[in-house]
């Protein structure tokens, strides 16, 4: 059954990703034919179908292959890039298990005090409107004064972005149980941490776990852009900005490095989903 | 599963009990207003009236999950707070208020947990509950692989888990079908014969109540009140009692003093 599935979701996949490169070689094909304009009109394509613009997608699965200087060595892209991705994966996952720690504590304290929720909730909200581009620089100036290596101040970025959705989902799922639940806890005169405990937390999953999932994705973008706006010497967000410097010559190779983005943010998803699959997986089997 | 001894001792006094919801706004409603109340231990008690009357309110001003505006309310001699802290009581609700994530067993041993009791102990407690309740071989299913039924027993196997000294139940068949809920009747009423716990058991059915009870008391509404008290003698129950002239004679006399509350 869930290996059935898990054969459909792949193939569910491989269909996209085949019809997202005939999408893109077609219309690639149709512009070269046209000059850029739309079939028989005078209108132009609203994106340029040029090798620059548009490299073909054959030609930036083979860059993944080509050779790499990175340093004294010379390693495939796909090596280079896999390393980057790495230390970014690690920034990431700091930012995402701060941010859930955070997010949590903040649901709970929404929770525990009604006046919090009134008070905090607005500024919750306010923080995610901040632009990341200004806040970046600050976070990361202050981590250098104090003298932490980059990577704390990258990861801090991260937990900025994660914290929210955990926060918002934490509590309305904390919230969830009906009130005949919480009367039930009541009578057996439950303290309010056993309620928490055996309650609301359990209750609260179903809430949660769409929000990781969300706040994983949200960490690995967090930490690229960090990396970017420190400027630092390694991960994905500097591959991506030396890439993006030299974008004239090898397009190729900032797509390449979109592409991994991209799978490295696939690859957190997983990980958070097994994760879900794991913890509530039981009591879903439905009696035949 | 207790001696007698102690038996025909007040279980639950109320004495001129009122309460009052949104007091001082515009929205002021008086839910209930002068209650006596009497439950003898081993008694078996419904509370019926049209909706709207209180007796959901009257059952959780007995589960201290409410405290009165005005009035007493004892259960066991203590106060209802009281006797809430020493969990002198279980509860069960319309919706069995199961929790997913808990099997059978775990659910039913969720008292005895956040009682401290060890994971032997909780095992072979759940064990004697299942048992009670007839669901053993269901005892690693969960809540949403169990019927309406079945999902209730279990609700019911919880609130004894700890042998409290009183049940109270609201409108616990509620949402069964008329078979199932029938069924329930009889299986509670034997548990009930079993354990010598005493009942306070909201329900809107008329011959629920009088299949039931050895009292069935008739609220009426706006404000709440006690309209009347109707002592029901069936002796020993069984789904054949239900075709008994008596039995008939019973429902008669609920539907009657639920008429003249409609009336006023």
């Amino acid at each position: 059954m869930t290996k059935r599935k898990a054969f459909r979701t792949a193939f569910t996949v491989l269909v996209t990703l085949v019809l997202l490169v005939l999408l893109w070689e077609g219309y690639k094909w149709m512009g070269q034919q046209t000059d850029d304009h739309w079939p028989g009109t005078q209108f132009g394509l609203p994106v340029s179908t040029n090798d620059l613009t548009m490299p073909h997608s054959g030609d930036i699965f083979n860059e993944l292959t080509e050779e790499i200087r990175a340093g004294r060595e010379t390693l495939p892209l796909t090596v280079y890039l896999a390393k980057k991705a790495a230390f970014t994966f690690l920034e990431a996952a700091i930012g995402f298990s701060l941010g859930v720690i955070v997010g949590l504590m903040l649901a709970i304290f929404m929770l525990r005090w009604r006046f919090a929720e009134r008070g905090f909730l607005p500024w919750i909200n306010v923080s995610q409107t901040v632009p990341l581009i200004a806040l970046a620089p600050i976070v990361v100036t202050w981590a250098r004064l104090q003298g932490y290596p980059d990577m704390v101040g990258i990861s801090l970025i991260a937990t900025y972005l994660t914290f929210f959705p955990v926060a918002v989902s934490g509590l309305r799922g904390l919230q969830s149980p009906d009130s005949s639940d919480i009367e039930l806890m009541h009578s057996y005169a439950a303290s309010w941490s056993s309620t928490l405990i055996k309650l609301r937390l359990p209750a609260a999953r179903p809430f949660l776990f769409p929000a990781f999932k969300l706040a994983a994705t949200l960490s690995v973008v967090g930490a690229i852009v960090g990396e970017i706006s420190i400027g630092t010497k390694t991960g994905l967000g500097r591959a991506i900005l030396d890439f993006s410097m030299r974008y004239a010559v090898w397009p190729e190779r900032l797509y390449s490095s979109v592409i991994a983005a991209s799978l490295l943010g696939l690859f957190v998803f997983g990980l958070v989903n097994a994760a879900e699959w794991l913890v509530i997986k039981r009591g879903r089997e439905v009696l035949k | 599963m207790r001696d007698n001894s102690e038996a025909l001792e007040e279980a639950v006094s109320v004495e001129s009990a009122d309460k009052v919801f949104n007091s001082g706004s515009d929205n002021e409603v008086q839910a209930l207003l002068g209650i006596d109340l009497n439950v003898k231990e081993g008694d078996f008690i419904s509370l019926i009236g049209p909706s709207g009357c209180g007796k959901s309110t009257l059952l959780r001003l007995i589960a201290d999950l409410l405290s009165p505006t005005a009035g007493e309310v004892k259960v066991f001699g203590k106060t209802a707070n009281q006797a809430r802290l020493d969990q002198d009581y279980g509860m069960v609700f319309q919706h069995s208020g199961l929790f997913d994530w808990r099997d059978v067993s775990a659910n039913i041993e969720l008292p005895l947990e956040l009682k401290g009791w060890s994971k032997a102990d909780r095992h072979v407690r759940s064990r004697e509950m299942l048992k009670l309740v007839r669901l053993e071989e269901f005892k690693d299913y969960y809540p949403r692989q169990l019927s309406g039924g079945m999902q209730q027993r279990v609700s019911i196997a919880r609130a004894l888990s700890f042998e409290p000294r009183l049940l109270l139940m609201d409108e616990p068949f509620g949402a069964l079908d008329e078979m199932t809920r029938e069924h329930m009747q009889v299986e509670l009423l034997r548990i009930w014969r079993e354990t010598g716990t005493t009942v306070v058991f909201v329900t809107h059915s008329i011959p629920e109540a009088a299949f039931l009870s050895s009292k069935v008391v008739v609220l009426s509404p706006r404000p709440g009140r006690i309209h009347s008290e109707i002592t029901v003698n069936l002796g020993n129950r069984t789904d054949e009692t239900r075709e008994d002239p008596e039995f008939f004679q019973a429902t008669t006399e609920v539907r009657e003093a639920l008429r003249a509350v409609e009336a006023n």
